[in-house]
């Protein structure tokens, strides 16, 4: 089954343009690892999923591309065509000339509505191009003005004309000190109203992925293209074709739809965040060996201790002893507090992958009550090696790690509301200060959910 | 991709534009070396052929023709225009592109605004129609003028409330030369605080600039490439003050030098709208992002690096330099010290090979010493453009929202106040059909009024931050 990508604003052309990329890459690699029979179904499974076929025989992105100016969608389609690999289809794209400005209004109230048949057609092309529409990718960041603004209201057209695909955002959350100055209103807005159309939001975190490139890749002088890589490669790592169950024959059709089940049981909790170990340079890689007890390790105490990357890991975190009472109410200052789960996917490609044993992921002080731990950990797993790496373990995690960086991104968007500074920009475009008040409310609800998982 | 317009009013709006019309045509030439007219040429020209005589039709694409300027040549006097149309520039304006009379305003803003306004006025109206008529999408006005004498800062301001009526949806961005506090034209602070009411509530954007700070600039690039140390190093094509295809021992126009650095404040301004780069970042987001309250939109530029060394490889801490100048009182284009003052937000554009890891390393390094109000305690928006300047490897333009031009605008309401306290020249104004002793009242209360704003914005620095409260959720 296919999923069709929708990239929007020029964050999420460049990273849509890395993943599929990666993808394609991927899928030619000869470091695969395993039987010539798996190589070809994987494949297979991968080509399927992403691109369609051309008579020439070059692969096509399932994409469309949407911006309101023309040069990031421009470069993206030629560096696409120029790769020989794969390419876009040049008529699947959309776009304007000014640009929405850094204004979440502008591209929500005026673009969205404006240009949405011509939107929406492009994407039922897509979708009719499919055999089997497994559902949607959005991939947008949350501090500019088309991909947030225009992107959540293209999210709300997808809902309503496909209501029974599934619909998972990438969001990207952006550097702490300012990309773009209002970026803390675009997000609350953002985040806000993407709850209610959206399945699950599955976020990025530049300040985190930068983290990545500068200590475990070692560049030296980081552009968004290597931050981009590293996002593609961790999105490429789940959503490559797996074996979703113990014992199946089959490349799992539906990955979009097992993600939903495995993950997001209550429509209250749909944030995930994504890890991915081991990560480093394509140099040290060649030096390196990894036993799947070590990465299993350090990926639970990344889970638990809500680290980022397998640096720096707080191993003083520890699960809450069975029997004794439950420590006080997390508080999203806490800053050592312990990471608890609602439900957790881990994704295992490469050698050995039969032996893993996930027993310390199951174990029930990492989850909160309501579901069965047996329940609340799912396991997608190929022999094939992804882009490389002889090993890779990548986990999708429905927790509390997203818990403080929300609270962070609403204190500051409050703090500028109190004092009505820039407000003025988005009344002009018809968001009001009552809608501003609701979607404070909406996340502040958000926060308390997984404030008292 | 969008067009911009340039409206240039009065002697030295016509100056510092003709100077950027030969940066521009310098700097697309180094960058476009097919010959093919791209989008980033038509942002601020058109492709006419002209063999065809009359007023031939616009090419979109293919093989440039003749280049024209998207551009209004205003003015009351006929002497820089005509210089214009017969210096080097002459192909690039359109005869149909100007609007001038002979006698000027004689320094005095309610000839300028009221007299010569209403005269002109349609004749305003439809040369701007043309202009738009040729844009397919038409994203901003620059309007370049100064604000102490007659034609630039009354007429100037007169186009611009006519922009604001017949385009409201065009972007209005100013660029201003302010009268230095020796300025030989006495009844300057009345036409700088008569014009400022205009520009209270009409424009967008205002980029104030002050004769002293360029003055000093190019004394100082000067020093530099005359001192014999580095003398021989300096790029000889980098100055921010050289013109374009000059060497730099021509005899260059007294005011040249200074205006080629407001010149390239515009070049750069407008270089990620118009090229390429993994973060761009365009005039409406700028509009958008350092403008919290409508009246508070004066913003403070400063653009780095001066001149390039002529050594290629550029060690980091060259360019972590670049971002510690462009917070330096001495590069700032008006006299104002930011960096004491309190930011209300900040923009940087990076052009060339510049990373964000660069950048974020010197916003992290910078900020410690920077003092922004308390709900934007982050306050930066940032852009990377690929494309560097003529002659550099990278640059930096600085937009501040900063409370730093206070002082300025108190100054211009304390010259204003000494004549008007005595009356004195009152009556050349009142003369005018159509002004009245309420204008100089409306004006120098805006300008009060505006003043405030930025006082009590700086009452607020310092003081300890108390967060407001969250909305509490019930349980």
């Amino acid at each position: 089954m296919s999923i069709v990508t929708v990239q929007l604003g020029q964050c999420g052309n460049q990273i849509g343009y890395e993943v599929f990329n990666a993808i394609c890459r991927d899928f030619h690699s000869t470091h695969g690892l395993c039987s010539k029979k798996e190589n070809e179904s994987y494949q297979a499974a991968s080509k399927e999923r992403f691109f369609s076929e051309e008579e020439t025989g070059v692969p096509v992105a399932r994409a469309v591309l949407v911006d309101m100016e023309p040069k990031v969608i421009s470069q993206t389609l030629s560096r696409a065509a120029r790769s020989g690999l794969w390419k876009y289809d040049h008529q699947s794209h959309f776009c304007q000339k000014q640009g929405s400005g850094n204004n979440w209004a502008n591209g929500y109230s005026v673009h969205g509505p404006r240009y949405r048949d011509v939107i929406m057609n492009l994407v039922q092309k897509e979708a009719e191009k499919c055999d089997r529409l497994s559902g949607f990718f959005t991939v947008m960041s949350m501090a500019g003005g088309t991909g947030s603004g225009m992107g959540t209201f293209v999210t709300q057209c997808l809902r309503d004309a496909f209501p029974t695909s599934f619909i998972l955002n990438q969001v990207i959350w952006p550097y702490g000190t300012g990309e773009v100055i209002v970026q803390n209103y675009n997000s609350v807005l953002t985040l806000s109203h993407l709850y209610q159309s959206s399945d699950a939001l599955l976020v990025h975190e530049n300040d985190a992925i930068h983290k990545i490139c500068a200590q475990l890749m070692n560049i030296k002088k980081i552009s968004f293209g290597d931050v981009n890589q590293v996002i593609a490669h961790q999105l490429g790592s789940v959503f490559q074709p797996t074996y979703a169950s113990e014992g199946a024959s089959q490349y799992s059709r539906s990955p979009l739809g097992d993600l939903m089940e495995s993950l997001v049981p209550h429509p209250e909790f749909k944030m995930l965040g994504l890890r991915n170990i081991p990560q480093m340079s394509e140099n040290s890689l060649a030096y390196s060996t990894f036993t799947w007890p070590g990465l299993i390790k350090h990926l639970r105490q990344m889970l638990i201790a809500n680290a980022t990357m397998e640096e720096g890991i707080n191993w003083q975190v520890r699960p809450p002893l069975p029997g004794h009472p439950v420590p006080q109410k997390a508080s999203p200052n806490k800053a050592q507090h312990f990471n608890t789960s609602i439900a957790n996917l881990v994704v295992l490609r490469g050698k050995d992958v039969q032996s893993v044993d996930l027993g310390v992921f199951r174990e029930p002080a990492l989850y909160t009550s309501w579901l069965n731990p047996q329940d609340a950990v799912n396991v997608w797993k190929t022999p094939r090696a992804f882009n490389k790496y002889e090993k890779s373990a990548a986990l999708v995690s429905n927790s509390q790690f997203l818990l403080k960086l929300t609270d962070n991104i609403v204190g500051k968007a409050w703090n500028m509301f109190a004092s009505k500074a820039y407000l003025h920009q988005y009344t002009k475009f018809g968001i009001e200060e009552e809608d501003f008040l609701d979607s404070f409310t909406t996340l502040e609800q958000v926060i308390s959910s997984y404030a008292s998982l | 991709m969008t067009q911009s317009v340039v409206v240039q009013v009065g002697q030295c709006g016509n100056q510092v534009g003709c100077r950027f019309w030969d940066l521009a045509l310098r700097e697309h030439a180094a960058v476009n070396k097919k010959g093919i007219y791209d989008e980033a040429l038509s942002s601020f020209f058109r492709n006419v052929d002209t063999r065809a005589g009359g007023d031939g039709a616009d090419i979109h694409k293919g093989k440039i023709f003749s280049l024209k300027a998207r551009a209004l040549l205003i003015d009351m006097e006929e002497g820089v225009v005509n210089e214009i149309l017969q210096g080097p520039l002459r192909e690039v304006f359109d005869s149909k592109q100007l609007i001038t009379d002979v006698s000027g305003s004689g320094n005095n803003w309610a000839v300028g605004h009221k007299q010569y306004g209403n005269q002109y006025r349609e004749h305003i109206v439809e040369k701007l129609r043309r202009t738009a008529e040729h844009c397919d999408c038409l994203q901003c006005f620059f309007v370049i003028h100064s604000m102490g004498g007659g034609t630039g800062s009354g007429l100037g301001t007169f186009v611009l409330n006519v922009l604001e009526d017949e385009f409201p949806e065009v972007y209005r961005f100013v660029t201003s030369v302010y009268p230095s506090g020796e300025d030989d034209v006495i009844t300057s602070p009345y036409n700088s605080v008569l014009a400022m009411k205009e520009l209270n509530e009409h424009a967008d954007c205002v980029l104030p600039i002050e004769n002293e700070s360029l003055f000093s600039i190019v004394s100082k690039i000067h020093q530099m490439t005359n001192s014999g140390k580095l003398g021989s190093t300096v790029k000889q094509n980098s100055l921010l003050t050289l013109s374009a295809g000059r060497i730099k021992t021509e005899q260059e126009k007294p005011f040249d030098a200074m205006n080629n650095i407001v010149a390239n404040l515009l070049l750069n301004l407008t270089s990620s709208a118009r090229f390429e780069g993994s973060l761009n970042m365009d005039l409406n987001e700028v509009s958008m992002n350092l403008v919290p309250f409508p009246r508070l939109h004066y913003l403070v530029s400063s653009l780095t690096p001066l001149y390039t060394l002529a050594d290629v490889n550029v060690p980091s801490r060259r360019l972590d330099q670049m971002f510690s100048d462009a917070f330096s009182k001495d590069h700032q284009l008006i006299q104002a010290d930011p960096k004491h003052s309190l930011y209300l937000a900040c923009a940087l554009l990076v052009r060339g090979n510049v990373q964000v890891s660069d950048l974020r390393r010197n916003i992290e390094r910078l900020k410690p010493s920077l003092h922004f109000v308390s709900w934007n305690q982050e306050g930066w928006k940032t852009g990377l453009c690929s494309v560097p300047p003529v002659g550099h490897s990278h640059s930096l333009l600085a937009l501040a929202n900063n409370t730093c031009v206070k002082p300025t605008f108190i100054e211009l309401k304390d010259r204003f106040m000494k004549l008007y306290k005595k009356k004195a020249h009152l009556h050349h104004y009142l003369h005018v059909d159509g002004m009245e002793q309420s204008c100089f009242s409306e004006a120098i209360s805006s300008l009060s009024d505006l003043i405030e704003e930025y006082s009590q914005l700086d009452a607020t620095k310092g003081v300890p931050r108390t967060d407001p409260s969250r909305l509490k959720i019930a349980v």
